[in-house]
């Protein structure tokens, strides 16, 4: 692994922020675009499709429509917080994707390009401290608007990402107890070499999800717009422009959390089952694993690995948007008291006992002497799996062994307490 | 293609399994997202399928010669409910009469097919067509030319023998 220069790294560094920069504002088009056409398919509509092949071009004719419509500025309204709140809205969505690593690293001529903005140390705590920003943007447009629907939508904003911080951030701690780092790098890598974190922490990639779909305001979880109670909540005072800055800002937020788990549980831009795109640092180099007897494989970095995992992680990011859009689609809101209960009395104590789960996994495995391989991962994965039973088991009132009484029939058993 | 309606019996809400209910819905807008029906007309492009009886914008039959078969008897401003048809006629060497003005304002008509019913010569019909935007008002009023330049087919008169038309 050959060190860049300090002019190269420079360099590369302000290509690749323009790249990412320029490919996440068009996944971000793509998004909205991919939202139309996939609710309109599961509603039997055709959604837009008039504007070039397939209607892929409606995104740029929004964009145009947005930019040259009138402004309006309520009379009411507070000037400045007015104009600051899509402006702190979009920023926080934006910068997170500095920290996510999207492809193996690139060799050129000057040395090895990180494929990834910044390579951060700190990766997943910048990422919380970032996204939790993105309530301050919400909670400033909806109380500057001085409008009853806007200020009810801004104060659940706060109110449920406050809530789901908790469960985000929780649900996160067992992946870096498992990794034993907080980079983001390190986990891909460590994920190479064992199995995806989906596996090993499948509750806390479940309690993660969940979270993830109430940080971003999508539904189940939209309190903040809630069309049919709020007209369109924090956003209802604004137009054109500064409504598309909002917009745009939650298509950046789900494709961030949806390269997030990418990255923590599905391998970030691992290819599976395949070891030659397995770039893991050690001792100043790059392997691709290790042999039997235990020394290190050289690993072979070339263009076409790049673009490869690039694609690999495209493709794992795509999912979890499409997940997005799916859920969306098919779930009825929940109601703002059900929020705060799922929040407060279940994903927190959830997390919180999960964490002490795996904790205490990873302790006793450790004193019966297996601290890593796959005798580790399985165990792991046995205990995360009876965990998530148990939940969904509670969740479910005990009622996902026996399904829906039809309607009619005799009650058969007296079911427990609700939760 | 009509969308039917299913009644559904729904399970009792305090005994159903949130989960199952969840997954259940999922899978079945998995299954229109990957195969949406298509109940959708793209209605520019697929034209829309007019029944033989559909009454339209109207058509005067014109004679091999080009001469409308209009006689100018009067009959269809006469029958006419909305009062639409304007219609003076002439008379030629021969004494064959014939329209001089014929107009038909298409905003007042309410086509109820009254013209075509009465007309002795089946010279006034009016159509199975349906598209006829316009930017100004007084081209709504079609005047003899216009109306024999329409090309659309003609309107099937009720047959008292199948009144279903089946």
């Amino acid at each position: 692994m050959n060190e860049l220069s300090p002019t190269a790294f420079l360099i590369a560094s302000a290509v690749k922020v323009l790249a990412v920069f320029t490919a996440l504002m068009v996944a971000i088009m793509y998004a909205t675009w991919a939202e139309r056409r996939l609710s309109a398919f599961i509603q039997d509509r055709l959604g837009p499709n008039r504007v070039g092949p397939f209607g892929l071009l409606q995104p740029i004719a929004d964009g145009l429509k947005n930019i040259i419509k009138e402004e309006t500025d309520p009379a009411t309204a507070s000037r400045f917080f007015f104009v600051l709140g899509p402006m702190l809205s979009i920023m926080p969505a934006l910068v997170t994707f500095a920290v996510i690593p999207f492809a193996a690293p690139l060799p050129t001529p000057w040395g090895t390009v990180d494929m990834i903005v910044a390579d951060l140390p700190v990766g997943v705590l910048y990422i919380l401290a970032i996204s939790s920003l993105g309530v301050y943007g919400i909670f400033l447009g909806g109380w500057s608007s001085n409008n009853k629907y806007a200020l009810l939508g801004g104060l659940r904003a706060s109110a449920q990402m406050v809530s789901y911080e908790v469960g985000l951030g929780l649900s996160l701690i067992p992946v870096m107890m498992l990794a034993g780092n907080v980079t983001l790098t390190r986990m891909v890598a460590d994920q190479q070499l064992g199995l995806w974190y989906i596996l090993p922490l499948s509750l806390g990639f479940l309690l993660f999800l969940i979270s993830a779909f109430a940080e971003t305001n999508r539904l189940p979880f939209d309190m903040p717009e809630a069309e049919s109670e709020l007209v369109t909540g924090y956003h209802t005072e604004y137009s054109s422009m500064k409504f598309s800055m909002f917009f745009i800002a939650e298509y950046a937020h789900v494709i961030t959390a949806s390269a997030l788990m990418a990255t923590l549980f599905l391998g970030g831009w691992d290819i599976p089952f395949w070891a030659g795109d397995n770039f893991i640092p050690y001792e100043g180099g790059l392997i691709s694993g290790f042999t039997a007897a235990g020394d290190p494989i050289p690993a072979q970095l070339s263009i076409w690995t790049t673009l490869l995992t690039l694609g690999a992680f495209m493709l794992k990011t795509t999912f979890f948007v499409v997940l997005y859009i799916w859920v969306r689609w098919t779930l009825p809101r929940f109601r703002y008291d059900q929020v705060m209960h799922l929040g407060w009395k279940v994903m927190l104590p959830t997390a919180l006992a999960y964490v002490m789960l795996v904790g205490a996994t990873i302790l006793v495995l450790d004193q019966l002497g297996v601290s890593g391989g796959p005798g580790f991962a399985l165990a792991l994965t046995a205990v995360s799996l009876v965990a998530t039973g148990m939940f969904a088991l509670y969740l479910d009132r005990g009622r996902i062994i026996t399904g829906a009484a039809p309607a009619g029939r005799a009650a058969r058993a007296v079911p427990a307490a609700h939760p | 293609m009509a969308i039917s309606v299913k009644v559904i019996r729904r399970p009792e809400a305090a005994r159903s399994s949130y989960l199952r209910a969840a997954l259940k819905g999922m899978s079945l807008t998995f299954r229109h997202m990957v195969n949406p029906r298509k109940v959708t007309r793209s209605y520019p492009e697929e034209p829309t399928e007019l029944h033989p009886r559909w009454r339209g914008t109207h058509r005067m039959e014109v004679h091999a010669d080009g001469r409308p078969k209009c006689v100018a008897c009067g009959l269809c401003p006469t029958v006419c409910p909305a009062n639409c048809i304007r219609l003076v006629g002439g008379e030629d060497d021969q004494g064959n009469r014939y329209p001089i003005v014929y107009e038909i304002d298409e905003f007042r008509c309410i086509f109820c097919g009254m013209c075509q019913e009465v007309c002795p010569v089946e010279a006034i019909h009016v159509g199975q067509h349906f598209e006829n935007a316009e930017y100004t008002r007084e081209r709504f009023v079609y005047d003899l030319d216009r109306l024999m330049e329409q090309e659309h087919p003609v309107t099937a008169l009720w047959d008292p023998s199948d009144p279903a038309s089946e």
